[in-house]
């Protein structure tokens, strides 16, 4: 498994560190989202009722780095992910009261996923989003200078742009809190462990076996989410076990980090601008004249 | 238009069936780019026309243009000059501007943009200055060569800067955009030299014209035929409808500089038109970008296909259902 913090250049980085949000333990107390605000903080952003459920606060973005959702589902329990009929039926259409099966009510506390490989540092122009040596991702606010590519280069639509201030913000992982040995501030303030932080290696094999022990009791719809080190961003620092679709959270199902595809892109591009610089020399070289 | 282009542009082909798909309360699962369209299309739309009038410039000083060869580079002078306003407008800290040039970074291709527009800048000023005072004439050849070979990776990198995103419309169609980019800019620069050049120099001007129309239109159409459910936001909406008119727009100036060649106003008006095609080809493609990004829909179905058919390939053909 490569190691983030080594391959940037870190000589001897300590082990590289995150998330594992085991959502079948949420009870959407939100602790996270005001203990993230509180210690970080950050600024109020927005005070409407969205018609959501229980979440008003709608989504991550540049003055939320925790968000709870709140999913209501009706129907039968889906099949695990890769089962026949693991096609998750649509939930706007769901008319409370007229439909058959119990409700489901899902909850989820969503994070910065930290990618191994991650587009919004990969794109960053200015060097302003930086790998820490604990793995992690995070934005220097001293060197931002609101150019906006990351908002649109993260495959999960995490980092956004503050209004009136200019800078791309997200989650920090509490940069300044584990530095020193302390937890991110939600994990400390989650209540049932839904949060859990620790080394990456130690938290992969924790939701293994949480995933096996759901599995065992018959829970069927518990999947990971961001925990395999092959998916397209090289496995998130931040992971999930999740009890539906990730869409059905407001996850993409398969992201993949945009550079990927960087090097075919540029050699188009030459090939383009090569055929261009062409086409101006030979229209004058056979172009009619006087 | 051939009819096959019209069915194309008239019938959306149902390549992927309207089927429903899950979502968290409609939200995007993106967060739209924050640029603002009159900063980055307009940026990309002059960036285009200064970075291929240097490469048109330096032909016709070649080859004897004086006239083409001088309007081309003040052209692109006055083009990358806006162009830099636009882009230290949009940033959120105007005044961090100089951030841009801190770091060198080839996995950004705003980096790379950054040094290129700082490199090519001050060289086709000094090209533009050289002329306009007769001063320095090898210098400001010398510096005309070197703007007119990073011109069109000028004109061309815009497609790389927006492509390299999670934008569904702009990242699926990172084959064509550097061909869509390089085509509308070839035809910009073409425009201009047929709006401000004498039909005895613009001959030059015409051609490449001709070529960037039919490159730039053979690359909107490979993106419509080539995306599926993602070509939908380069076909319907704000970006459909700003293409479509670019499309007509450089048809009909083709047409015009085509057919009447060796005179003045049919050459202008088709140069206007050819700028005003361009223009819009690039706000099109804008606005495509960001309504593929807000709608969950481009997001979330086809990474759907794809993990069903990774699942479906890896799973052997034999093996019974789950």
């Amino acid at each position: 498994m490569s190691d983030p913090a080594a391959d940037t250049g870190y000589a001897d980085p300590p082990p590289r560190m995150g998330f594992f949000t085991d959502t079948s333990v949420c009870i959407g107390c939100k602790a996270c989202e005001v203990a993230c605000k509180e210690w970080n903080a950050i600024p109020e952003d927005g005070m409407e009722l969205t018609g959501m459920s229980y979440d008003n606060t709608a989504g991550l973005g540049a003055s939320t780095w925790r968000h709870v959702a709140f999913v209501e589902r009706r129907g039968p329990v889906p099949a695990g992910p890769g089962g026949e009929g693991g096609e998750p039926s649509p939930q706007g259409a769901a008319t409370p009261g007229r439909e058959e099966g119990e409700l489901r009510w899902l909850m989820a506390s969503d994070v910065c996923k930290h990618c191994t490989h991650a587009a919004c540092l990969d794109v960053c122009p200015t060097g302003a989003l930086f790998r820490t040596e604990f793995g992690t991702v995070v934005v220097q606010e001293d060197v931002c200078n609101g150019c906006g590519y990351c908002i649109p280069a993260c495959p999960y639509g995490v980092i956004d742009q503050r209004r009136g201030d200019g800078r791309a913000w997200k989650c920090t992982l509490c940069y300044d809190r584990i530095s020193t040995g302390l937890e991110p501030a939600c994990a400390k303030a989650c209540p049932t462990e839904s949060i859990q932080y620790g080394p990456v290696e130690e938290l992969r094999e924790r939701a293994a076996s949480r995933l096996a022990a759901l599995q065992e009791a018959g829970v069927r719809q518990a999947r990971l989410y961001g925990a395999d080190p092959d998916d397209g961003v090289g496995g998130a620092g931040a992971f999930f076990l999740l009890l539906d679709e990730p869409e059905v959270y407001g996850l993409p199902p398969d992201p993949v980090v945009t550079t990927r595809d960087l090097p075919s892109m540029w050699r188009h591009a030459a090939v383009a601008a090569a055929g261009l610089l062409g086409a101006a020399v030979l229209a004058c070289l056979t172009g009619r004249r006087r | 238009m051939s009819p096959r282009r019209r069915r194309e542009a008239g019938g959306e082909r149902p390549t992927v069936p309207a089927a429903e798909f899950a979502s968290y309360y409609g939200r995007p699962v993106l967060k739209p780019p924050v640029w603002r369209s009159l900063d980055i299309a307009g940026y990309f739309f002059l960036g285009g026309l200064a970075g291929a009038s240097s490469a048109l410039a330096a032909g016709a000083s070649w080859t004897g243009r004086p006239v083409l060869a001088r309007n081309a580079q003040v052209a692109a002078v006055g083009a990358v000059g806006l162009s830099t306003a636009a882009l230290v407008h949009d940033l959120g800290r105007p005044a961090r501007f100089g951030n841009m040039l801190r770091v060198a970074k080839p996995t950004s291709p705003m980096s790379v943009g950054s040094w290129l527009l700082a490199a090519y800048g001050p060289l086709a000023g000094a090209a533009a200055l050289s002329t306009l005072t007769g001063r320095l004439p090898r210098l400001g050849r010398a510096a005309g060569t070197a703007a007119a070979v990073l011109g069109p990776a000028v004109a061309a990198y815009t497609a790389v800067l927006i492509a390299d995103t999670a934008v569904p419309a702009w990242h699926e169609a990172h084959r064509e955009l550097p061909f869509l980019f390089a085509g509308s800019a070839a035809a910009a620069a073409g425009g201009l030299g047929l709006l401000t050049v004498p039909p005895a120099e613009s001959g030059p001007a015409r051609l490449l014209s001709l070529a960037g129309a039919a490159t730039e239109l053979t690359a909107a159409t490979l993106i419509r035929r080539r995306l599926g459910l993602v070509a939908r936001p380069y076909r319907a909406g704000r970006g459909g409808r700003l293409l479509r008119a670019a499309e007509g727009l450089t048809l009909a100036a083709t047409a015009a500089a085509a057919a009447a060649p060796r005179r003045r106003l049919p050459s202008a008006l088709a140069g206007v038109a050819l700028l005003t095609g361009s223009a819009l080809t690039r706000f099109g493609v804008f606005h495509a970008g960001v309504d593929s990004a807000r709608d969950p829909v481009y997001t979330v179905r086809p990474q759907r296909e794809r993990l069903r058919a990774r699942r479906r390939a890896e799973r052997p053909a034999s093996a019974p259902g789950g």
